[in-house]
């Protein structure tokens, strides 16, 4: 019961986040404007960590959970900087 | 499947929940992205997924662990610690981006409150101006 | 404390995230308690500003609402996005909001705050005059809505660091 309960909605989930995925692909790549693709792709990098903490839970590793955190790193950083650019033209003042 | 199998219904009701509902949260995020027509509409679309949808499913990550190893599994909440801290650095900043461009091409859109002095012009709700 | 531990929070954070990404273990504990201190050391040498926590009740209270409304607020613009914008009838802005606080660590975690609820995005903040450009989402109602925001976040804040 429980089983199969845990395995539909980690099977829902991992189905909606790829999906999120792909919408924020396409956000990226529509624009129309430098800042939508930048907040396009941060919100493509929480979606890929999400996904893998929800495929790690289906697959009951632990592992996944350090690939996400690094993503989460990953992401931030680039963001950042995107931002920073657009902001000044450059991102090391 | 196998280690999802002896999970007393008690947590999988929970873990079922906050997954399906942070998922659900992290899509619509990412529908409004694409539907909102304004900049800063959109912004606040995908902090959906990074509040509660990130919340929700690093809960649930929480709980099916901590069973799992019958131990406190509380790591997943760095992610949602870290996550939480970042953040608003990212939208404050693309915020701040968005305004300044705006200025700089002393634009159409800026209602009079963020406009600062300038003669106050139409709100119009296009943001379509290809860069 | 003092000079062997320069920044006694910092460090016990930094030891319980160690903690968390290992497992518990006494070789853990020494490992992690000496990048600690280290880090705490180096931290003093950059000379950062010392936020004061002066009263923990309005915190720990501020800790209790803030999930909370973050929650609320997820609800309503879920809903929004879902029902678009009630039939195009929403209309968002931005609206000002004079602050009294001033200590950059309360700003810091009053743009948290704003930037982590869904439908509040905060914009600018001017260090001078001390005035805020926040956009909302769903603005209904301008005067009450920049009196809550006044009311549950950063009035507490003044009472925790100033």
């Amino acid at each position: 019961m429980s089983e199969i309960l845990l395995t539909l909605a980690l099977l829902y989930a991992q189905i909606t986040l790829g999906l999120a995925a792909c919408i924020a692909c396409l956000c990226v790549l529509r624009g129309p404007r430098a800042q939508d693709r930048v907040l396009g792709l941060d919100s493509l990098y929480v979606i890929a960590m999400l996904l893998f903490l929800v495929t790690g839970m289906r697959s009951g590793s632990l592992f996944f959970f350090e690939a996400a955190l690094v993503i989460g790193a990953l992401g931030f950083v680039t963001t950042v900087a995107m931002a920073k650019f657009l902001l000044r033209g450059e991102v090391i003042e | 499947m196998n280690h999802l199998a002896d999970i007393p219904l008690w947590i999988a009701l929970p873990v079922a929940f906050l997954v399906v509902a942070g998922s659900s949260l992290a899509l619509l995020g990412t529908i409004g992205l694409l539907r909102l027509r304004l900049f800063y509409d959109r912004l606040h679309a995908p902090t959906l997924g990074t509040s509660w949808g990130i919340g929700a499913i690093v809960l649930g990550s929480m709980l099916l662990f901590s069973w799992l190893d019958s131990r406190p599994v509380l790591h997943e909440a760095l992610i949602g610690i870290f996550v939480i801290v970042t953040t608003p650095a990212t939208y404050l900043l693309l915020g701040r981006a968005a305004l300044h461009r705006d200025r700089a091409k002393g634009s159409a859109n800026l209602p009079n409150a963020a406009a600062e002095g300038a003669d106050p012009p139409k709100e119009t709700a296009e943001d379509t101006v290809p860069d | 404390m003092g000079r062997l531990v320069p920044h006694p929070l910092l460090s016990l954070a930094l030891v319980g995230m160690w903690l968390l990404l290992t497992r518990f273990s006494p070789g853990h504990l020494l490992l992690g308690t000496a990048i600690a201190l280290i880090a705490g050391r180096a931290m003093a040498a950059l000379k950062p500003d010392r936020p004061r926590i002066r009263r923990w009740i309005p915190a720990l209270r501020l800790g209790v609402v803030v999930p909370w409304d973050i929650l609320r607020s997820n609800i309503a613009v879920a809903r929004l996005i879902l029902t678009n914008g009630r039939r195009g009838t929403r209309r968002s802005g931005f609206i000002r909001i004079p602050l009294e606080l001033r200590d950059p660590t309360g700003l810091a975690i009053l743009s948290m705050i704003i930037t982590a609820t869904p439908g509040t995005a905060w914009i600018e903040h001017d260090r001078k005059s001390g005035v805020l450009i926040l956009h909302i989402f769903d603005l209904t109602d301008e005067a009450a809505q920049r009196d809550e925001i006044l009311r549950r976040y950063a009035t507490p804040l003044m009472e925790i660091f100033q």
